[in-house]
């Protein structure tokens, strides 16, 4: 009796499909040394990591694109994309008033303001825009904390040092395809770093955006918490709507050392195509951290709303004894997405501990597949990890699949593994109608309570948009 | 409470409804008027549990004929949701659970929903909070029950008393109970029917779906029906429920089959 049904209604237009005109500065297109020479000189950057890159390169063409997940889509044409485009403007302002007022307000309509008088409060804000970044707020406040939260950019010219020190010793730069190719042509992102003893003071944020429609993007991300120092960090990512679709291959390394903690967030919002699968994000992500020190924590917490095509496995290596590896995930996919993600927990040390709680939905008729890897080397003694992975289906044309790996060397390591799979039926619809809720609000009551355990862990700020975020890619998906 | 000239709040008109091309209702008549509270009586598959949800909207019964009035309009073009907001109440035979949505905050949007309706405030977090509490005591049940998911893990009796005190919150002008009573031990039947004894006013009517006759004596209808087939077959006062517990539902198959009524 419901008038409301999934074929009839047409999805929420995404809201964030508009783009900026804005003079870009844009190399050719197409992937060479060459190009990857000319990123590293408009960047002006030491020869160590010249070298980085080209030897990454040198390897990525020896790789073959990996096929092994559950992701149908047409082939990448590497030499089809533009590995660098900038909005022209001089140097990195100093202040903000010298941005261009388009930029600011390209972050104003994403509600990420910038400016002194409406940026948020309690949250410092990397702004990414295509392959740059525009402006960091809070500069000056976190570093009389000794805190370090910039551009990978400026870090490789501000601090050489400890960029040499970490970058690509989580993820090396011949580490699988995607990495390797970012690893060659990244060309911005962002670097934090938080001395010993120290607890940021207040939550830091790189917001990405994707503007030019020939461009990937390849950022770098780069934390690193020494002894005792904890941060909070959550990234944003949203991109216009174009009938083609745009590479993105990320890297994020973490870094934890004796009793650090970094707890990292995604809001994944990139644009996801139409409702018949014509454009959107490819997003072939690595991110992975590294639980270097004693006692140290690692938390992943993604909200994967966005993209055409999700291959990401936020992973952890849990090397010190007693390390604590998280990963809380929702992933939704509506229309004709398809995302294959999950997670690693590489357990080394004495005692080290895992969980895993990741919520798939799956309605159109998208694809959702969890993959993860729990191994347990020799030497990890009471090692444990509890994996807990639970699919939610929406219409009967959606697909969902649970790939879970487990491999333990060690008799004596606890692992549990549960799983489920449930449908949002009829009759709970109808109740919840049936007490004045309307249909959509009832859906997506159901889909936020489905996915109360992975939206508490999120910073306080984002959990209600984590909600509403949701609620808005569901619309009209149900009937 | 019979008083002629109440107010005609259900006006079912010779209404058909079917559930997967199965007739089920085959043209029931049904006024109910202010203040009154009506039994319908009947054997499994007679079509009573149909009738409620049919009431309330539900998506599987389709009505293939008829016409049912709500306060003088068309009930049956309103969403469920509509027709909770206006006053129509169903009180289910077997609540749904709904894991992870929390019953506290389930009640405060559903409440909500119909004060809006009403042209009332809504009451954010705190005040509903209060406003909760003090019409736990409708059915006495425990506030423990406000932080658990909707209906997750509840006894058949902690869910029936979780339907009245929605019932309670939403201060329905129609309420139909389907099958309140089954499954209740005794204790817990006079509670929920003490809570439904409580919120019966001149303002609003009751509609009781029961296979028993012992719910009738823990709260008194005006008029009992008894469906067969998928029609109302007879109508009477308490004593037809009384006469229904003496001889039974055979003279009803009777009578059906005297007038080739099979029942489907």
């Amino acid at each position: 009796m419901t008038s409301v049904s999934t074929r009839d209604l047409v999805s929420q237009p995404y809201k964030y499909g508009f783009v900026t005109d804005i003079e870009t500065e844009k190399i050719a297109k197409g992937l060479s040394e060459d190009v990857v020479r000319l990123i590293s000189s408009k960047k002006e950057e030491p020869q160590f990591l010249l070298d980085f890159r080209l030897r990454a390169y040198r390897h990525w063409l020896t790789l073959e694109e990996p096929d092994w997940a559950a992701l149908g889509y047409s082939a990448i044409d590497y030499q089809n994309i533009i590995y660098y485009a900038a909005p022209r403007q001089q140097e990195k302002k100093a202040s903000l008033d010298e941005v261009d007022p388009k930029l600011l307000e390209t972050f104003d309509k994403l509600g990420i303001p910038l400016s002194e008088q409406k940026r948020l409060s309690n949250v410092a804000v990397d702004a990414v825009f295509d392959s740059v970044s525009i402006a960091t707020t809070y500069r000056e406040k976190l570093a009389e904390h000794g805190v370090i939260f910039c551009s990978i950019s400026e870090a490789v010219k501000e601090y050489p040092e400890l960029v040499e020190r970490y970058m690509g010793t989580v993820v090396p730069g011949n580490d699988n395809y995607f990495a390797a190719l970012n690893s060659a042509v990244f060309s911005d992102g962002s670097f934090v770093f938080i001395p010993k003893g120290v607890e940021c003071p207040m939550e830091l944020s790189t917001y990405f955006r994707i503007n030019s429609g020939d461009t990937g993007q390849f950022e770098r991300t780069l934390i690193v918490a020494e002894e005792g120092a904890s941060v909070s960090y959550l990234e944003g990512c949203t991109a216009p709507m174009f009938d083609t679709n745009q590479l993105h291959a990320a890297v994020v390394e973490l870094v934890a050392l004796d009793d650090a903690s970094i707890k990292y967030s995604t809001v994944q919002n990139w644009y996801a195509g139409d409702e018949n699968g014509v454009g959107g994000i490819y997003n072939f992500v690595t991110k992975r951290g590294q639980c270097r020190g004693a006692r140290s924590r690692i938390s992943w917490t993604q909200v994967e709303t966005g993209s055409a095509i999700t291959w990401k496995y936020p992973s952890c290596v849990l090397q010190g004894a007693d390390s604590v590896g998280e990963f809380y995930s929702v992933a939704l996919t509506n229309n004709c997405q398809q995302a294959d993600t999950g997670t690693k927990m590489i357990h080394l040390g004495a005692r080290t501990r895992s969980t895993i709680v990741s919520k798939g939905i799956s309605a159109g008729r998208s694809s959702n597949s969890y993959r993860g890897l729990v191994q347990i080397a020799p030497g990890a003694k009471g090692a444990r990890n509890y994996s807990q992975c639970d699919s939610m289906l929406i219409g009967d044309e959606a697909a969902a699949n649970t790939y879970p790996y487990i491999r333990s060397q060690q008799p004596q390591a606890a692992i549990e593994h549960e799983a489920s799979t449930c449908r949002i039926s009829e009759d709970q619809l109808f109740y919840l109608q049936s007490r004045g809720i309307g249909f959509e609000e009832a859906v997506s009551m159901m889909v936020s309570g489905f996915c109360r355990d992975v939206f508490n862990q999120l910073p306080m700020e984002f959990a209600a948009e984590a909600d509403k975020l949701l609620a808005l890619k569901l619309e009209g998906s149900v009937g | 409470m019979i008083r002629p000239d109440a107010e005609l709040l259900l006006d079912i008109n010779d209404l058909h409804a079917s559930v997967e091309a199965q007739p089920i209702l085959n043209g029931v008549n049904l006024q109910v008027r202010a203040g009154e509270i009506h039994a319908v009586m009947g054997r499994n598959g007679s079509g009573k549990s149909t009738l409620s949800k049919v009431l309330a909207g539900h998506p599987a019964y389709r009505v293939t004929g008829g016409s049912v009035r709500y306060r003088g309009s068309d009930l049956l073009e309103l969403e469920p949701e509509e027709r909770s907001r206006l006053g129509v109440f169903l009180g289910f035979q077997y609540p749904v659970e709904i894991p992870g949505v929390s019953n506290l905050e389930f009640l405060r949007v559903s409440s909500n929903a119909r004060r809006q309706q009403q042209g009332l405030e809504e009451l954010d977090t705190f005040d509903f909070d209060d406003h909760v509490r003090e019409r736990l005591s409708v059915v006495q049940m425990d506030p423990a029950f406000l932080e658990r998911s909707v209906n997750e893990g509840f006894s058949g009796g902690e869910k029936k008393r979780n339907e009245i005190l929605q019932m309670a919150l939403l201060n329905p002008v129609v309420s139909i109970l389907d099958e309140t009573d089954s499954g209740l031990d005794i204790d817990a039947l006079r509670i929920v029917a003490g809570g439904v004894n409580q919120l019966a006013t001149p303002e609003n009517a009751t509609l009781l779906i029961t296979h028993y006759q012992r719910l009738l004596d823990e709260i008194t209808p005006d008029y009992v029906h008894v469906m067969a087939a998928g029609r109302i077959l007879r109508t009477g006062g308490r004593e037809l429920a009384l006469e229904l517990e003496k001889t039974g539902y055979d003279w009803v198959d009777e009578e059906v089959a005297s007038t080739g009524q099979g029942v489907a």
